[in-house]
Order: structure tokens, then C-alpha cells, then sequence
């Protein structure tokens, strides 16, 4: 843990666009192989994820996302836990919304707005309480339990939806439709109010949401005596219990936190874009998350730019595979393989020959 | 501290001119951990086929040593030779091929494996495993026979008993062919039952011509299995005496020292009220061992105890079982007359802390800061919840900087950067800043636990004065110090401890520091 030889922005920036740079390149010489021009995908990926108004929308909509999931791991992770349950509370998350949204048709959207965020955070925060509560009074690892539960998350809502809150003479297992008076405003459609023509996209408010949370966790963590005793648990537990925390406490807040972080995913895709419950619409958003929080070093603004270099890859992806006939959408897969495998697990094949470079050029520091 | 000439270096000189070259000669090693002098010019020869022992206090410079010889440190001067030839020994492979083998005291197994697997593991010479195990169970039955090392070659490591393990940590080092046997403090974690199975076994390899290096800083054990014995302290050698000819007496003193002690300036106490009241207080650590064992005392308003103790004798316990961070198995600690049992959950800390009790915990890095927050940040801990710090909801970092900038000038702490982690900070530094977050909340009652280790000369004497200021300013300060001359020269009143026990307890003035040594090395005044 010898990280103190590099500037904090190489460590944030620099470092991550070698990353970056280098699972684009290895990418191009796998179109390479598949005999197309790396030249030509690249422009497809890059146009495709900001070549418009629209496809822009498409970018910041997904990033939205794994600001969401992103944000979830991170603050798990400064209380020294892995939750890789993102997936489940983000489905949980979904079913509050839903219920909120169902039950309050014909209320403003402002109104239900509010309450869906309460409704997702609680949802998804109970399905994160529990393993949390295991891990801090029963020792069972939040590793394997919340795996688990991303599994009984998606048996859970798939009952529900199969037979409770199915819209009567359905087929296919989703609720109603919600009343069109919660729908979340689009950003086409604000920006429009002020006299913007944009293209039309999923994207709508929830992305100001995701981008406060940031703020929020930040805060949380940095400026409040609350998450001070998280970090101090995560950094060094004996420590903690010296300085009168309790690890336990800490580790149950971190895990409720941040599934309800997770939570708010539901916000976006339920009550901003699908408009009604259904299954699958967290789309491994939640694993994804781990990715984007360990390429954003667990900071708030690390997890934003990771967020949408992922948001980014995911709709330039899916034009590329629509333009690209050879480069089908498992292609795309392959990229975010590459991009997750050099910044996350190989991070430190540059890492090292950087830190050697700042050290030669500023001695002493260390 | 550096005005003494190490009287003892003279003694390695004295071997025979005769006799056959010692298996193993440390020749004027020298090593220095920033401003710590580790090792001084420290020079042993040892006899071959003979148990050599190594003795000293905590600190005293025998791991270091016996890390320069397994090849984990680099000597910054002085040589190595093996059977008279110097050796280059750089890692500990080089050890290896110099025939030393090292016994830790901290176990290298991989407990899941067996312990045929755990011998031959870095010492594969086949593709096949099974050829290797095969070789190795036949080698190892050989080892059995030659040095009565009883072992299952089939067994989990897991599931054998502390001193099996241990054996099987001997059998590694010779399966590697090693002549030459260090064993770093072997007996910390056996039972008086092992330790003689232990001993048998040392016996059995001097008699195969084994050379056996022995380190510990229990006396009875130099006294029961080695031929001659090396006595160091402060880095140095102070002297190499033929076992059979000296007394644990001698060694005790030799030990502990009776160079002049560093006096700190200060008048005579003037003690008040009981603060802290101690009675028959037993702790019990968390593997079942009562590490702490009725014991009873008080601290009074205005004077410092010092409690002297070989290190692992039951202060560490003791220390933390007073600041709340362990229960007691038996007996009562009133702070203030409120008896500590009455406060619950992991917070008692915390709320000791508002009663007016500081910690500075003995072991810095481990419990004092968190080296990856802001000397800032670490400066608050365990106050962290003052609103002085505090807003409704946030924090006030404009505050918590300014208060550990006001700490750091005060305890001149360098750099003077709250802003800079505190695992950039240097030890002793690190140390200033725990000390400065502890002391100066004007704290009724002081737990201090070594509270100069790793730290240089001139902040010793600094935080020495802070600690009779206090002290005259009325606080009661409990000090915990495996360094002898350190409590006796700051505290009023002295407890020894041995064993879990307070086995003596006397004024410092004019306390006899080798009746001390004794009592520290459990040995009854009487007796000697």
C-alpha cells in the first residue's frame, strides 16, 4: 500500500487513460483480426456514443446508471466491504418504485418523485440491511451472502410479477402501466421548455439525481462524523474500536447505504423510461458497478468520469455493432472486458513504471 | 543513551586459537533504521555442533540481527562467514545455500496443506509433485529416526497442536539441509510440556553436530539448554559467557543495565485522590490464556506509576482492559470511583474519553492512527464525535485542521501539514501526533504505553517533560514501558510485572534496578 509517490490527479487521470488507452488498442488489433479497420470501429464507437444530441442522451442514460451502482460499491468499499449485491438491490429498488408509482397514479410527478425515492432507497437498503446485518453480528461475508441475494432478489420480483402484480388479462409478467401524471420528465422535454430542440432519449431527470448523489457521498464520507467512523473502520478496525467505534454499526450503516444507492437504479429505468414494472430491467447494471467504482478509485468524481466512459462504451458499443456487420454485440462485451481487465485487474502493470517516473523527477517526497 | 562503549565487544575475540572455526561469525555488523541504531558493531562467534544463545530485552536488537542473518536485511556494514568463510548473504535463499535454516516465531505453514506438503513446498526439485512427496516421506522418516521429530507426514497442518507445528517448521529447515538452526523465540507459544519435548529435540541436533541459534529473553531457558550465551543490549553485545559459568542473575543485569540512568528532571510528587483504583483485576485474552492475574493498585491526582515487565508479561492486556477496550474476567476498575463494568458497547471508549481518560496505546500503527487519513483526521480520533468538530450535520473541517495544526506546532510534529497522511509521517512523528491528540485535552487520568518506542532521543526527552508537567499539573498518568530505565526514571512508583502478576511494587527513588531485573525475569527477591 505504498501509494503516496504519485499526484493525486496522475492517480485519478493519468493513469486511468493509459488504462484505458491500452484496452482500446488491444481492442483494435481484435477488429483487426476480425478483418475490419480498427480506424473505422473506433469512429463508429466514438460518433455513435456523442455523435448526437440523441446518442449523447442515450450515454448520459446509461451512465446515469452506473453513477447509481458505481456510487453503491464505493461506499461499501470505504467501510472495507464488497457488495456485489448491486444487481438485487437495484431490483428491489424497481419494486419500490413500482409499488409507490402504482399507488400514487394521478398524484405530480414532483410528489411521486420524491416518495419513489424513498420507496427505491428503502427497498433497496432493506435487501442490503441484511447481509449487512450478518456480516457485522454473524460474520457471514457479504461476498457470498450478498451474491445470494441477487439471486432471491430476482426469484422474489419474479413471483411477484408472475402472480401478484401482473396487470390483469396480461401475458407477459409486468405490472400496468403506470399513470402517465408520474411519468419523469424527459430531457428533451425540459430542454425544450427553455427553447432547446434535442433529440428524444431516455435520458430525463434522474441523471441530476445520480450527479447529487455523488455530491451527497461525498459529503457523507468526507465532511460528516457518520462516515468518518465507516472510513476509519474500512482503513483500520483496531483503530476504530480504540477510538470508540463500533465496527458493527458501521458496517451495517455502509451495507443499508449502499444498497439503497443501488436502489435508485430503479428510479432511472422503472419510473423514468419503462413506466412500469418488469423483469430484467436492471441488465447487470449492478455488476458493472464494480467495475466502474474500482476505475473510479471509489471517489465520487472518479465514479462519474468511469460512469460515463462505461455509459459511453455501452451506446457507442451498440452502434457499432448495428453499423459494423462483423462486430456483433458480444464484441462489445469483449471492449468492456478489456477496459475492466486493464483498469481494474492489470492497473498496476503502469502504475508502477509511473510511480518510477514521478519518483525520479521529484525525490524526496515520499 | 550513546555515551556508553559497549564493554562486551572484547568477549568474541577470546575463542581458542586452536580450536576449529566457529560454524557461524558475525563480525562488526552494523545496521541503522533511520535515527534507530539497531545493531552496533555487534560481533558472536558460535562453536559448532553447540546451542548458542542469544538474550536481551525487547528491542535490544536480536530480531534485527537474526534477520541480517537469514538475508531479510542488509547489514550497513560488518561480514558474515560461515564454517571461516565469508558469505554474502543477500536474501534468504542465500541462507539457505549457506546451510541456515530459520525457525520463526511466527509460523511459515500453509495450514490447509499436509505436513509432507508443507516441507518440501519451495524446495520442489521434480515436475511430478508425487515424486517430490515420495522422496520427501522417505527423508523425513530418516529425519525422525536421527532427531526423534515425531510427526504424521499425512497430517493437516491445521489440525495439529502449536508445538507439532513447530516441529514441523524444524523438519522444513533441515529437509533444506540447514546446519545451522535459528530459532527465533521458540517457546513464546508453548506449553511447559512442549518447551521440554523442544529442548530434547535442540539436544538430539547438537548431538548430530547441528548448530543450534537460540533467541528469547527468557533466562531459565538460556540457563536449561545452552552451552554459551550472548547478552545484548541497545544493539549492542555486552558481553558472551560460557552458560555453565554465569547465573540468571548475572544475565538479568547484564540485561537490563546499570548504566547511569537518564534522569529526567523533577521534584517530588505530590499525590491527591485516587483516580484510577484497580482491584483484583484478571483479563483473559481472546485464545482462553488469563493474561492479566489479580491484580490491585492505584493512581492518585498528581503522580505517575510506571509499570517495568518483560513485554508480553500482561501489560499490554492490562492497558487495554483499563481503556475500555477489553472486559474483565474478574475484579473491578473504577475510574473516579465509577466502576468501568457499568459502562457497555463498543463506545465505552468514547465515553471514557469524556470522562476525562486519555490512551496513548502501545501499539502505534495497529490501534493509534490510520495511516491512510489526514494527520488531520487521525488527530480527532476517538473525539471525532466533539462538537467542536461538528455541525448539526457536518463536520467542521476548517476546525479540525486548525486544531491539528495547533497540535502539531505544539508537539513540533514534522512536517507541520495536516493535510499529509499519516502514514507518510515517520514513526516517531506519527507518535508526537498520538501523544498530542492524548494530551492536551487536559485528561484527569493519562494511559500511556510506550510512549517513546521508535522514537529519537531528543523527542524522548520532550515528551518526558510533557509527561511530568502533566503530572505536576495533577493528572494521574499510568505508564507502561518495556524500556526499565524509561520507568524508573519517570515514574513515582513502580510495578513489576511477571507472568500476569504485579510480583513487586516499590518507590522509584533509590529502587535497585537489579532487584527489578529479577523480579522481571521471575525470579523471587528472596531467592536471589
Amino acid at each position: 500500500m505504498t501509494r503516496l509517490a504519485v499526484p493525486r490527479w496522475v492517480d485519478l487521470l493519468v493513469i486511468p487513460l493509459i488504462n484505458l488507452l491500452a484496452a482500446l488498442a488491444i481492442a483494435g488489433v481484435v477488429v483487426v483480426i476480425l478483418g475490419e479497420s480498427p480506424w473505422v470501429a473506433l469512429r463508429a464507437l466514438v460518433l455513435g456514443a456523442v455523435g448526437s444530441w440523441e446518442q449523447f442522451g442515450f450515454t448520459l442514460y446509461y451512465t446515469t446508471n452506473f453513477i447509481f451502482t458505481g456510487l453503491a460499491v464505493a461506499l461499501a468499499f470505504h467501510c472495507g466491504l464488497f457488495n456485489i449485491g448491486g444487481e438485487g438491490q437495484a431490483m428491489m429498488g424497481g419494486l419500490g418504485v413500482g409499488l409507490v408509482c402504482l399507488a400514487l397514479g394521478g398524484w405530480p410527478w414532483p410528489i411521486v418523485f420524491l416518495l419513489a425515492i424513498v420507496g427505491a432507497a428503502a427497498f433497496g437498503g432493506a435487501w442490503a440491511f441484511l447481509p449487512g446485518y450478518l456480516q457485522a453480528k454473524r460474520g457471514s461475508h457479504t461476498v457470498i451472502t450478498t451474491i445470494m441475494f441477487n439471486f432471491l432478489a430476482a426469484i422474489l420480483l419474479n413471483y411477484l410479477l408472475v402472480r401478484v402484480l401482473i396487470a390483469p388479462g396480461q401475458q407477459s409478467p409486468q405490472t400496468a402501466r403506470f399513470d402517465p401524471s408520474t411519468f419523469l420528465p424527459y430531457a428533451h422535454e425540459m430542454l425544450a421548455a427553455i427553447g432547446l430542440e434535442t433529440g428524444r432519449s431516455p435520458l430525463n431527470i434522474s441523471f441530476l439525481l445520480a450527479l447529487v448523489c455523488c455530491l451527497l457521498v461525498w459529503l457523507f464520507l468526507r465532511r460528516t462524523r457518520w462516515g468518518y467512523a465507516l472510513r476509519s473502520v474500512g482503513a483500520n478496525e483496531a483503530a476504530a474500536v480504540y477510538g470508540g467505534i463500533s465496527p458493527a454499526r458501521s458496517v451495517i450503516l455502509a451495507m443499508t447505504l449502499s444498497g439503497a444507492l443501488a436502489g435508485l437504479l430503479g428510479i432511472n429505468e422503472v419510473m423514468g423510461v419503462q413506466h412500469r414494472l418488469l423483469l430484467g430491467f436492471t441488465a447487470g447494471f449492478g455488476f458493472t458497478g464494480i467495475a466502474v467504482a474500482l476505475m473510479g478509485r471509489n471517489h465520487p468524481l472518479g465514479i462519474v468520469f468511469a460512469a460515463a466512459l462505461f455509459g459511453a462504451l455501452y451506446q457507442g458499443g451498440s452502434e457499432l455493432a448495428f453499423e459494423v456487420p462483423t462486430f456483433t454485440s458480444d464484441m462489445v462485451v469483449v471492449i468492456q472486458g478489456l477496459v475492466i481487465l486493464f483498469c481494474g485487474a492489470l492497473e498496476n502493470i503502469f502504475r508502477k513504471p509511473i510511480e518510477g517516473l514521478f519518483q525520479r523527477r521529484v525525490p524526496g517526497t515520499a | 543513551m550513546n555515551e556508553r562503549a559497549a564493554p562486551g565487544d572484547s568477549a568474541h575475540g577470546a575463542a581458542p586459537v586452536s580450536a576449529p572455526p566457529p560454524a557461524i561469525a558475525l563480525r562488526g555488523i552494523d545496521k541503522r533504521f533511520g535515527p534507530v541504531h539497531a545493531n552496533r558493531d555487534v560481533s558472536i562467534g558460535v562453536a559448532p555442533g553447540s546451542v548458542h544463545g542469544i538474550v536481551g530485552e525487547n528491542g535490544a536488537g536480536k530480531s534485527t540481527l537474526m534477520n541480517i542473518l537469514y538475508g531479510f536485511y542488509r547489514a550497513d556494514a560488518g561480514e558474515i562467514l560461515v564454517g571461516g568463510k565469508p558469505v554474502q548473504i543477500d536474501t534468504p535463499q542465500d541462507a539457505i545455500e549457506a546451510g541456515i535454516g530459520m525457525v520463526h516465531q511466527h509460523f511459515m505453514l500453509v495450514e490447509p496443506f499436509s505436513v509432507l506438503e508443507n516441507v518440501v513446498l519451495g524446495a520442489e526439485d521434480d515436475v511430478w509433485i508425487a515424486r517430490t512427496l515420495e522422496r520427501a516421506r522417505d527423508s523425513l522418516a530418516a529425519l525422525e529416526r536421527d532427531y526423534g521429530l515425531q510427526v504424521d507426514p499425512d497430517a493437516r497442518i491445521a489440525d495439529l497442536p502449536v508445538g507439532v507445528q513447530q516441529r514441523v517448521e524444524i523438519l522444513k529447515v533441515l529437509y533444506r539441509g540447514a546446519e545451522i538452526l535459528i530459532l527465533d523465540e521458540p517457546t513464546a507459544v508453548l506449553t511447559p510440556q512442549e518447551i521440554d519435548y523442544l529442548f530434547r529435540i535442540l539436544r538430539r541436533l547438537k548431538e548430530e553436530g547441528k548448530t543450534v541459534l537460540l533467541i528469547t529473553h527468557k533466562l531459565q531457558e538460556i540457563m536449561d539448554v545452552t552451552d554459551r550465551v550472548t547478552v545484548m543490549r541497545n544493539g549492542a553485545v555486552v558481553g558472551t559467557l560460557d552458560t555453565a559459568a554465569t547465573s540468571k542473575a548475572e544475565l538479568a543485569e547484564l540485561m537490563v543495565g546499570r548504566k547511569v540512568l537518564l534522569r529526567v528532571e523533577k521534584g517530588p510528587a505530590r499525590p491527591g485522590a485516587t483516580v484510577l483504583a484497580v482491584e483484583d483485576l484478571s483479563v483473559i485474552d481472546e485464545a482462553g490464556v488469563e493474561r492479566v492475574r489479580a491484580v490491585n493498585f492505584e493512581v492518585r491526582t498528581g503522580e505517575i506509576v510506571g509499570i517495568a515487565g518483560v513485554s508480553g508479561n500482561g501489560q499490554s492486556e492490562l492497558l487495554e482492559a483499563l481503556a475500555g477496550l477489553s472486559d474483565a474476567a474478574r475484579g473491578r476498575i473504577r475510574f473516579d470511583g465509577r466502576d468501568l463494568a457499568q459502562l457497555k458497547g463498543p463506545e465505552r471508549p468514547l465515553m471514557l474519553r469524556r470522562l476525562g481518560l486519555a490512551h496513548v496505546p502501545e501499539d502505534r500503527l495497529r490501534r493509534g492512527v490510520v495511516a491512510r487519513f489526514d494527520s488531520s483526521e487521525t488527530a480527532i480520533l476517538g473525539y471525532h464525535d466533539d462538537p467542536a468538530y461538528n455541525g448539526r450535520v457536518l463536520s467542521d473541517r476548517g476546525k479540525i485542521v486548525a486544531h491539528c495544526y495547533d497540535l502539531m506546532e505544539a508537539f513540533d510534529v514534522r512536517p507541520v501539514d495536516p493535510l499529509l497522511r499519516t502514514g507518510a509521517l515517520s514513526g516517531g512523528n506519527q507518535q508526537k501526533l498520538v501523544l498530542a491528540r492524548e494530551l492536551e485535552r487536559d485528561p484527569r487520568l493519562l494511559l500511556v504505553g510506550q510512549p517513546t518506542r521508535g522514537v529519537d532521543i531528543g523527542a524522548i526527552e520532550f515528551i518526558h517533560r510533557r509527561l511530568i508537567e502533566m503530572r505536576d499539573a495533577g493528572k494521574a498518568i499510568l505508564l507502561v514501558s518495556a524500556e526499565l530505565e524509561e520507568v524508573l526514571s519517570l515514574a513515582d512508583r513502580v510495578l513489576v510485572m511477571c507472568d500476569g502478576r504485579v510480583v513487586g511494587a516499590m518507590p522509584a527513588e533509590g529502587a535497585d534496578v537489579r532487584e527489578i531485573g529479577l523480579m522481571m525475569a521471575g525470579i523471587s527477591g528472596e531467592a536471589a
